[in-house]
């Protein structure tokens, strides 16, 4: 088991953001979550990283375990000059083996002077890619990682996560919005809304009644799926898809 | 060499510009100026319990900004208002801090010189306290360099490749208390901020690395406190303010360089 949680709950003041979680995740899996905003997605990545603190029960992860994160979304200040490639060699000193197969794998080979504020939203997307894969990681975690790309960066993003678990085997966990990939790549789904409300394989959640309550009863009712491919500039990402 | 008042003058401001200037840079990229400024104001009330108990007003400024600056760290953290309890006790901070100065009988205190330094005044044993401040910021910001800039650019990427934001952020925060101490004889507590963010904004424009500002804002610094001390002694004017237009002209000089590359490269 590379990632165990049992019980956990998180608190943030006096409101529960997560209850009675239970959940694992094994070697090779690919297991998405899904859930409504607001419903402590991102405060169970934060929770794996150790970023926010646990009010009760646990989360056991394999001792030494290499995690990479893709956050949804960082905010670069302008006032800090910062490259790509320093960016991407931060904390430590860049391994050029693993740096050099990182950058190519996100295919950001062109950026490598670029200063990260000056970047896209699908450039930064790519960006945080390698610098999730850049320390080999075992488990990788993608909060949303899509968010703002247009269909052809979505599909292209999804592409590189599939070639890197072939390549690696590393396991996957994501968060999604995306419900279409969730239900055709996915080994397990997790309905999440403040607490895990059915898991299991993609065609056995899809059916369930919790699930249909959340999303609808078909994938038509998700609304949201929409709203978000379509969200954010289009023109800037279709620039940066053909790069 | 330490006996010519306006050379231990000279040494104590380049003193302080290398222990500001890249700290200072860290104050500009995680927008701290206003927890700067408070934990400057904070130092104002240790000054008084330090005149009024008879100890080192260092330990009494370095004493109470860590205070503060630790509460901060430890208890609100980014609550949406942080903002406004920092204001909150800051001020009151200086207000009671002068308040209590004034109040101390038999001694006059020129209060002035806490508030916007008084650098002619340094003594051997300020000039050696300050350099020894000076490293210590220094050697701990060199050392967690790397660490700290990516809980800068974000702190769950951070967590993520196994640090720990809250504790290099702490880190900053006993170097910026370090700072505050350092500055009072050279700035002053209401001037050690401007010390801190005036030579890291106006080394923005020449860098495109995080390293190369840090340099550069330490260069500026020095010069601003050299032509600054210059221009006191020339014009007869109070060094500490003289000191910080001198870093405010090379802020302009800089922005106007910096247009001029811009228009350049395009």
């Amino acid at each position: 088991m590379l990632i165990e949680a049992t019980n956990l709950n998180i608190r943030y003041g006096k409101k529960t953001v997560l209850k009675n979680v239970t959940f694992s995740l094994t070697k090779g899996e690919i297991v998405t979550i899904v859930g409504p905003n607001g419903s402590g997605k991102t405060t169970l990545f934060k929770a794996i990283i150790g970023a926010v603190p646990i009010f009760k029960g646990k989360i056991k992860i394999e001792s030494n375990l290499k995690i990479g994160y893709v956050p949804q979304h960082i905010s670069i200040d302008r006032s800090l000059p910062m490259t790509v490639d320093r960016f991407l060699s931060l904390p430590n000193k860049k391994n050029n083996e693993s740096f050099k197969k990182a950058v190519h794998v996100a295919g950001i080979e062109n950026l490598s002077n670029h200063q990260l504020h000056s970047l896209s939203g699908g450039q930064m997307q790519r960006v945080l890619l390698a610098k999730a894969i850049i320390t080999k990681p075992e488990v990788l975690l993608l909060d949303e990682a899509t968010r703002g790309l247009d269909q052809p960066g979505a599909a292209w993003f999804y592409q590189k996560i599939k070639q890197i678990r072939e390549e690696t085997g590393c396991a996957i966990l994501m968060i999604s919005h995306d419900l279409h990939v969730v239900m055709g790549a996915s080994d397990r789904v997790i309905c999440l809304n403040g607490h895990i409300c059915c898991q299991g394989t993609p065609e056995k959640v899809a059916l369930s009644p919790e699930y249909e309550t959340l999303f609808g009863s078909n994938d038509t009712g998700t609304f949201a799926l929409y709203k978000h491919v379509h969200d954010h500039d289009h023109l800037e990402d279709t620039e940066v898809s053909n790069v | 060499m330490f006996d010519d008042f306006m050379v231990r003058a000279a040494f104590a401001g380049v003193g302080v510009a290398i222990a500001a200037a890249p700290l200072g840079c860290f104050v500009v990229w995680r927008r701290m100026a206003y927890f700067g400024d408070s934990t400057a104001h904070f130092a104002m009330l240790g000054i008084a319990l330090s005149l009024t108990f008879e100890f080192s007003i260092f330990a009494g400024a370095i004493l109470l900004s860590l205070m503060l600056a630790s509460l901060i760290t430890f208890t609100g953290g980014r609550s949406f208002y942080t903002d406004t309890l920092l204001g909150v006790m800051g001020h009151i901070s200086l207000a009671a801090g002068l308040v209590i100065v004034s109040l101390i009988s038999g001694i006059r205190i020129d209060l002035l010189a806490y508030l916007i330094g008084d650098i002619l005044a340094v003594s051997v044993t300020d000039l050696y306290l300050i350099w020894i401040g000076a490293a210590i910021v220094v050697t701990l910001i060199v050392l967690r360099w790397s660490p700290l800039l990516l809980v800068t650019l974000s702190e769950d990427l951070a967590s993520a490749n196994g640090l720990q934001p809250k504790k290099e952020g702490f880190l900053l925060t006993i170097a910026l208390a370090i700072v505050v101490a350092v500055g009072i004889k050279v700035v002053g507590v209401l001037l050690i901020v401007s010390m801190l963010i005036i030579p890291a904004a106006a080394a923005r424009s020449f860098s495109s690395t995080p390293e190369g500002m840090g340099i550069a804002a330490t260069m500026i610094g020095i010069i601003s406190a050299i032509l600054g001390l210059y221009s006191a002694y020339t014009f007869d004017t109070p060094t500490g303010p003289s000191i910080v237009c001198m870093a405010a002209i090379c802020f302009v000089i800089s922005l106007i360089i910096g247009i001029f590359s811009n228009r350049m490269k395009n």
